[in-house]
Order: C-alpha cells, then structure tokens, then sequence
C-alpha cells in the first residue's frame, strides 16, 4: 500500500513538474502573473510531497519491505538501523530519487520569494528547474522505480514490476541481500548526498543563466543572484570529491586516495567547470567583461553534472553495448544533447548583446590572469574528459576497450596544476586593468625571496625529485604571498586604528570576508598540495607473507606479526584480524590491527588496512585477503604515504576558508536583494 | 640378446635423461621471485576482467592466478617487456595503464595537448585583439570584495610603497563599511 502511494506520487510529481513548465511559458508570454503564479505553487508544491515519498520509502528499508526489488537488493536483517536508512542512496533507484527530491528543495527554496525585483527571470528559472526535475522524476517512474515488487510469473520466473504481470503472484523474501559493504564506511555514507548536493546546487545558476539568456538581461544580475547558491555548491561539490578520497583512502586497501577510475574522474569535471567559473565571474562582476565565457561556462558545468550522473548511472563504463542495451542510457544521452545544444543556440543568439563593456589592455592585470587561470582549469578538464570517453571511443572504433589509468593524466595534469599553483601566488599581487610586468615583479618579490630558499633547504636537506622540488617551492610561495598579504592589511590597521595585531586582523578578514576568506581556501589547497605532493612521489609499499613473530621492514619502521583471529560479529560478517608491532629504531610505536570482514549474506569481503598516521607520514597495512591467510602465517601489504595526512588537514582549512568567504554580510545582503 | 641389452640399456639411459632435464631446467631457474618483484610488474597491468583494478591489488581468483603466472614467467627469467607483452597478446591493450603509442590510440596523447594550445592561441588573439579595441589606457584600479582583489601594488619600494598600500587598503575598507 505504502509502496502504492510512494509511486502515485512520484507520477502526480511529474505531472506537476510538467504543468509547472507550462504554465510559466504560458505565464511569460502572455504576461500572465496568475500564470506564473501558478507554475511556481506547483513548483513548491513538489518538494513536500517527495518528501512524503522519500519517508515511505524509508519506511519501507527500515522495517524489512523484501517484497520490493530494491528494499531486497540493498538491505538485510542484520544491517543496523542507520545503515538501512542510508541506504536509501546505496542503489541506483534510490540515488535517483535522492537527486529528485534535492533538486525539488533546491527549486522550492528559488522560488519560495515572489521576487518582485526580478520578476521577468522567474518564470524560465522555473521552467528550467522544473524540467530538470521532470526529466529525473520520469527516470524514476519509467526505468528505475524503488517501489517496484517482486512476482513470480506462471513460468516460474521472479521478476520485479509495479503491477502484476498476467498470472504472477506476489513473492515476500523473508531477507535481503544487504548493502555492498563497500557502501558501509561513514565516508561512503555521506559522500553520495554532498556530491549531489553540490551537483543539484549548480542547477541554479544554470537555470537563471538559461532565464537571463531568453529574457536578454546582459547585466551582472543573474551572477549577483546566485552568487551564494555557486559558492554552495561548489562547497558540496569538493566536500563530496574529498569524502570519496577518504573513503577509498580507508575502504579501498590500495593505499591511495585517487584512482583516476572514471566515475571520480567523471565527477571531477564539474567541479573543473564550477571552479573556472567561480573566478570567472569575479571579473563580470568588477569589470563587465567575459560575459559571454561565463554563460559558456555554466552551461558546461551544467552539462556536466549531467554527464557525470550519466556516466555513473547508464552502464557504459562496462560496455558501449551494455549502454545500448540500457533504457536509462540512452534517455541520459538525448537529455545532455536537446538541453547542451538549446543552451548554446541561446548563447549563440544573445552573443552581441553579451559583448565585454571594457576591453583587456594588459596581459599582467588581474583580469588577464583570471583567464590565463581558466584556460588552466579548461585544460585539465580537456584531460579530464578525453581520458574518459576515450576508453568508449576505442571500442567504438576498435572493438577493443582500452584502459587510460593515472600515468596518462599524472603527466598531462600534473604541469597544469603546477601552473595553477604559481598563478594563486601571482594573482592576487596583480591589478585589474593597468597591472603592468613591472608592477607586478615590484609586488612580488618579496614573497617570492623566502620561497627560493625552500628547493635550496630541500636539496641540502636531500631532496633530488625536480617536481618535489618545483612543486614545494610553488607551495611555499602561495603561502608567503598569502601570508604577506595578510601582514601587510593587519598591519595598516594597526598602524592607522592604533589596534594590536590580532585585533586588527580579525577586523581586516572580518570586513571584507570574500577575500580573506578566498586566501584561506587558498591556503587549503597548498596544504592539500603538500599531502598529494609527498604521497603521490614519495609513498613506497612492500609485500611479505610473514609466519608469527616474523617481520617486515619499511621506510625505518618495523612490523612484527604478532597473531591473527577470526571472530563472527554482531552484523553477519566474519571478522579476520591480524595484530601486528610498530617499532622504529628499536622502540616500540603501538599496534596495528589490519583486518578483513566477510559479509555472509553477500558474500562480500571489504579490506580495512591498520593505519599509524603522524604529520609526518601514514603507516598503512593490509591483511591481503586475495591471497593465503593462516593463523600460523599470513601476507602482508605495507605502505608508507609520507605526508598525506596534509591532505585531510587541507580539507579542513577549505571548509573554514569557505565559511569565512561566505559567512553573509548584511549590507551586501541588502544590497542585493539576496534570493 | 646383447643387443637387445644394449637397447634396453639405452632405453632406461634415455629414459632417465629425460626425467632428469625438468629438473635440471629448474636448478638453472633463477630463486622464487618476491612478492615486490611480481608486484612491480603487477602494478603496471590492470585486471582483464575487473573495470579500471591495477592487477596487484584486484582480489578476484583469475588476478591471484595471473600474479602466479608473474611469478613464474620472472622465474624463468622472462624480462619485464616480455611479461606485459605477454598480457597484452592474450588480453587485448587494456590490460596496460595507458593505451600503446600505435595507430588510432595516438589520438589519446595527441588531442588534448592541441585542444590547449589551441586555447593558448586563441587567447594570445583576443588578447591582441582587445589591446587594438582599447581605444584608451583605463584608469582607476577597481578592488573590490573578491578574494583575488587585493589592493593594486605599490609604484615604489620600501617604507613609501608600503605607506601607499596601507592607505589604499584603507581607503577600500572604509568603501566597505
């Protein structure tokens, strides 16, 4: 009954999301208000009742429901009570729905306001909205349906639909078939709802691009209005990108943080687009120029969140023929192409009116590095998006699949993200418009003398890598740059408002906090730099099978195997634990528990290595279950990730940066006329 | 009856040589490779059946049995080369992390670098373009809120860029307040 009604609404949903389309083009050429009126209460009449759909079906997973395909396919007895309701995401019909109902809460809180300041944008911001969601809500209804149940057919068949075929009678398993335990881990949890989050979120801006472009509104507007709804996603965007780094850090066992595998890969690429985007627009706004490019930009971002669902959810990673064999595929591929094609034939028509209202005079003014900034940005995504579509080309082609793994995008990618590095040293020191080299080389050389010291420390202290010593050289000069600029702020403050330095620094970040702000995101991702850095050249790994009280060496440190056990636990996996000794130099460090869980119902094993993890380095074991494990013996896989805790503390700083960035600001706020 | 001693002899001779060349094929064998030294080679092959899973850490059967046949193809002191080489005639070249530098997959190496410095020409022409259309020098550095706008670099050095600065800064601040 319940699985009745969670589907019932799912199509009075897209029957609303359809009416809402329509009745804002009737409501904008008619200049209708009641028209318009009505297309945006339809609009908010959809967030409520998918949360009505998103509770029963969470109803549903957590009291058992395995009548249903997809409670069946993602649940079991024996998960605990959180992990049911998680898996609400953990399939693919559930994930749907996930980015169903963000994007009807994202729609809602657009159009919650009446916008009386804005009125001529409402209507396409709805439309575009509104068939957005309708195209997900007809994926849910039409392909991927969590509501369906099973049937046994006359032929003796289970298989699973909304409604009875001929003959078949209904089917009640009494358990499931539980999570992949891959999906388990809290990193894996959280990550699928930030990724979409940060994938929903870019829609508005789209959507008031798309409104700005039909109504020929050729000011800053649009940008100004969706300001924070960028800043949040992009937020979302890279919380969710560094969530899948730990997880597959924790979970994976290889080790690593980044696979370059294609779905990450896939799912980087907006974030690519969001990010060249969110400078680029700061030059819209100060100078009225690269309108055009902008407009280009979010039409691409908006592609690809589109195509990163897509890529992630049609099957084509395993086949060009398994992608022709989808139904969902080949809705995905007609929906980029209609919405990428109209998007661009709008930009195309509105192209003069989209002309810069200033020109560029200098190669070395802000502005100028801004896009020397995105055409960095536009390079890696190039890399980005060949390497993955390039594998589906070879077997179009060929007939043969080929793998484009991390050596191809390590070298293509790594000079880019070296070039962007300098470029957040260099840019902020530059000027808009008149910034000649100069001026430039004037404000810049005092960062840049403490950061020419670090590859002379590095090579007496050693070091021989030309790129470790490039890149920790490109680090410390964004962060002395960064540092200067804040000394030399704190210290005007202090000097003319008489203020101590840390009160005058506080004042300084707090009155212009986009900024500030800005430099500490930036701070964030040297610091992240410094973790890739250290573990992308300098992690070293051996493999032993070692009998108890036997060791293993690696990087200084000392392993000794000390026992294993196996154990069942509460949740129907069979625990397999090794315990091992760290010393380093002869002194004992602690213990290290690798293990490996194996779910019965699944039959699914998951790998947890046993990690030591300093400032300076990560010891980081797995008990390797691919092959033979003993009490009496067992082989070890030992790496050592110098560094790469940075990484994890990076992120940290980024989300305290971003607070700060966007942390509101009354006067702006009522300024604007924030939406 | 000589004779056929002699043949008998023989036989057993033989028999026994060829029992003996496995063995002695397998003392001039070189040690049991290590797990690192299959690893090292494992690493650079990706699993033939699994998607995008480097063949030293994928746990699948078929990986385990491909890891053993490392191990024994270094064994019999097959090269590196040879061992991929192998792979990839029985698997197909997606079995390398990256495609081979032959025929159509030289367009994976070859697009993206052109695609950029196409992008670093065209820039280079709008730059050149937009300097002819700037009919006059703009005046008055705009900084504002962005993160990127800091205040314009002082002209000169020392203590009188410094002061130039502060009162720059400043005077943006107090734009802000």
């Amino acid at each position: 009954m319940l699985a009745q009604f969670g589907f019932g609404v799912f199509v009075l949903t897209f029957l609303l999301a359809l009416f809402s389309v329509g009745a804002a083009v009737v409501g904008y050429f008619d200049k209708s208000d009641r028209w318009v009126e009505a297309a945006r209460r339809a609009m908010l009449l959809i967030f409520p009742l998918i949360t009505l759909a998103v509770l029963a079906l969470a109803y549903l997973l957590a009291t058992g429901h395995y009548e249903l395909q997809y409670v069946y396919s993602v649940t079991s007895n024996d998960m605990p009570f959180y992990l049911k309701i998680t898996a609400l995401w953990g399939g693919q019909a559930g994930s749907l729905v996930l980015w169903s109902w963000l994007m009807s809460a994202f729609a809602s809180a657009v159009t919650l306001r009446k916008w009386e300041r804005d009125r001529e944008l409402l209507p396409w911001v709805i439309v575009v909205t509104s068939v957005t969601l309708a195209f997900f809500l007809s994926l849910t209804i039409l392909f991927e349906n969590p509501f369906a149940r099973w049937w046994q057919t006359t032929g003796g068949d289970f298989v699973a639909h909304m409604f009875a075929p001929a003959g078949a009678i209904p089917v009640t398993p009494t358990d499931g078939q539980g999570l992949n335990p891959l999906l388990r881990h809290p990193g894996m949890i959280i990550h699928p709802p930030m990724l979409y989050l940060g994938f929903v979120a870019f829609v508005i801006p789209y959507a008031f691009a798309i409104a700005a472009l039909i109504t020929g509104r050729s000011d800053d507007r649009w940008i100004r209005l969706t300001r924070r709804w960028t800043l949040v996603a992009w937020l979302f965007l890279s919380l969710g990108l560094v969530l899948g780094m730990r997880w597959a850090y924790d979970v994976l066992g290889w080790g690593g943080y980044w696979a370059w595998d294609p779905v990450e890969t896939a799912s980087l690429m907006p974030w690519l687009a969001g990010t060249a985007f969110l400078h680029s627009v700061m030059i819209q706004e100060k100078r009225g120029m690269f309108k055009q490019w902008n407009m280009l930009l979010i039409i691409l971002t908006y592609a690809l969140v589109i195509f990163g669902t897509f890529l992630t959810r049609s099957g084509v990673f395993s086949s060009v023929h398994a992608f022709a064999q989808s139904a969902i595929g080949p809705m995905f591929f007609a929906f980029i192409g209609i919405t990428f094609v109209t998007s661009v034939a709008l930009l195309i028509y509105r192209w003069k009116d989209l002309r810069a209202e200033v020109e560029m005079t200098s190669l070395f003014s802000r502005e100028a590095l801004f896009l020397l900034n995105n055409l960095l940005f536009m390079g890696v995504l190039i890399v980005c998006f060949w390497g993955v579509i390039f594998p589906l080309i070879s077997e179009l082609v060929t007939g043969q699949k080929v793998t484009v793994g991390p050596p191809f995008y390590l070298r293509a990618n790594g000079p880019l993200f070296g070039a962007l590095m300098a470029l957040m040293g260099i840019a902020p020191l530059s000027a808009w418009g008149r910034s000649t080299f100069k001026t430039l080389g004037r404000a810049l050389w005092k960062p840049f003398i403490p950061s020419a010291i670090v590859p002379v420390v590095l090579a007496i202290l050693g070091v021989r890598n030309w790129i470790a010593l490039v890149g920790f050289t490109l680090v410390a000069f964004v962060i002395f740059v960064t540092l200067f600029e804040f000394w030399r702020g704190a210290r005007s403050r202090q000097k003319k408002q008489n203020e101590n330095f840390l009160v005058a620094l506080w004042q300084l970040a707090g009155r212009n906090r986009r900024r500030y702000g800005g430099y500490l995101i930036h701070l964030s991702m040297v610091v992240m730099a410094i973790g890739i850095l250290g573990i992308e050249l300098y992690q070293t790994t051996t493999q032993k099978t070692l009998a108890v009280g036997e060791d293993i060496q690696i990087a200084g440190y000392t392993l000794r195997f000390d026992s294993l056990a196996q154990f069942p636990y509460t949740d129907g996996r069979i625990v397999t634990r090794a315990a091992l000794s760290v010393f380093r130099g002869g002194k004992f460090l602690g213990d290290l528990y690798p293990r490996y869980d194996y779910y019965t119902t699944s039959g699914q094993p998951m790998t947890i290595a046993g990690v030591r993890s300093t400032l300076a380095d990560d010891l980081y074991v797995v008990l390797v279950n691919w092959e033979d494990v003993s009490a009496a013996q067992a082989p070890f896989k030992v790496y050592h990730n110098p560094l790469v805790n940075w990484l994890w503390i990076g992120s940290l700083m980024f989300i305290f940066g971003f607070l700060v960035a966007a942390w509101p600001e009354r006067e702006e706020e009522a300024r604007e006329g924030k939406i | 009856m000589k004779t056929k001693n002699i043949f008998l002899l023989t036989f057993f001779f033989l028999l026994f040589a060829a029992a003996l060349i496995p063995a002695v094929a397998v003392s001039a064998q070189q040690p049991t490779p290590s797990d690192d030294e299959v690893n090292a080679i494992a690493r650079q092959l990706y699993c033939p059946v699994c998607e995008n899973t480097p063949l030293d850490v994928c746990p699948t059967t078929a990986c385990h049995q491909w890891r053993e046949l490392i191990r024994q193809m270094l064994a019999e002191g097959k090269s590196e080369a040879d061992i991929k080489q192998y792979f990839v005639d029985y698997y197909g070249a997606r079995v390398l992390s990256e495609p081979p530098r032959t025929g159509i997959y030289w367009l994976v190496y070859i697009v993206p670098p052109v695609a950029f410095f196409a992008g670093v020409y065209l820039l280079f022409r709008a730059f050149q373009t937009w300097k002819r259309l700037a009919k006059e020098p703009l005046t008055g550095a705009d900084h504002s809120s962005s993160p990127w706008s800091g205040p314009e670099p002082a002209k000169g050095s020392g203590t009188a860029a410094d002061d130039e600065y502060v009162a720059r800064l400043e005077e943006e601040l107090k734009k802000r307040k």
